[in-house]
């Protein structure tokens, strides 16, 4: 069978549904993050193959390639942001469990 | 190129799920830079060699080392095992994902796929930096700015202002 599009489609997705397994599963905050950055990394290669397998002559479609260059700069600011929150909580709860974060829940 | 997609397909999930479920934040961190590499090496099957390597050099470059380096500012401990409702929750809901991506894929429930049909260019970096350059240079400043933002934020949010301000600020 050809690889097309859709394989593709199917690694991301399922990259995606793997790191959403992991914010359901662990407890640890850091790990919990690791999980949403690979959720994050799964939609990239998503829209790198469309953007690839959309292409036209004349027309490259540079939109989604550099929406992807986007995507990435947004991540790194995203992780330096909630890591240090991560520190600021973890200066004052002295944990990394979200158990015991969880005074805005009901 | 067959099956190169299929080793790098595997060098994907495997590590990605290996993440999910080690109970280590290091290894899970270790795991995490393969994933991100085999995402690079995919990448470069669909012929974008520059984000394939702004991936590597980003993600698992400066995004994990950042995460190695807060594991061990915080000294995080192994966590205990999740409790088994969680863990079966956790495992109906990959599995009713991941069977929803396989429809999505391989059913003909997503319509029919688009086929490759032109060549990559070969200037890879220099075509994407006279788009960068031209097309998108406001979103590109506004990036700037953000990262910018972003820097700031982190100094603010990591320094212990309370202490300065007379222990008011909380």
């Amino acid at each position: 069978m050809n690889i097309g599009l859709s394989h593709f489609l199917f690694v991301s997705g399922m990259l995606f549904a793997i790191g959403f397994f992991g914010v359901l599963l662990r407890r640890n905050v850091l790990v919990i993050f690791m999980c949403l950055e690979l959720m994050l990394t799964a939609s990239i290669l998503g829209l790198v193959s469309f953007s690839r397998y959309n292409a036209t002559e004349g027309e490259f479609l540079w939109s989604g390639n550099v929406f992807v260059l986007f995507i990435i700069a947004i991540a790194a600011s995203e992780v330096a942001v909630g890591l240090a929150i991560m520190v600021a909580l973890w200066r004052r709860r002295q944990s990394v469990d979200v158990a015991n974060h969880a005074e805005l829940k009901n | 190129m067959d099956w190169l997609f299929y080793i790098f397909a595997t060098i994907t999930l495997v590590p990605a799920l290996l993440v999910a479920v080690s109970r280590n934040p290091v290894s899970a961190a270790m795991n995490m830079i393969v994933s991100l590499v085999g995402i690079a090496a995919l990448m470069v099957l669909l012929e974008t060699y520059f984000l394939a390597a702004l991936q590597v050099l980003v993600y698992a470059g400066a995004i994990v080392v950042l995460f190695l380096f807060i594991i061990m500012l915080l000294d995080a401990e192994k966590a205990p095992a999740p409790t088994k409702m969680r863990a079966i929750a956790s495992f109906v809901a990959l599995g009713l994902m991941g069977t929803g991506v396989y429809a999505f894929c391989f059913s003909g429930l997503g319509g029919p796929f688009a086929e490759i049909s032109v060549a990559a260019p070969m200037e890879d970096a220099k075509v994407f930096g006279i788009e960068l350059f031209t097309r998108y240079m406001l979103p590109f400043q506004v990036a700037g700015f953000m990262l910018l933002i972003a820097m700031v934020g982190v100094i603010v949010l990591s320094k212990d202002i309370t202490k300065e301000m007379g222990g008011t600020a909380r």
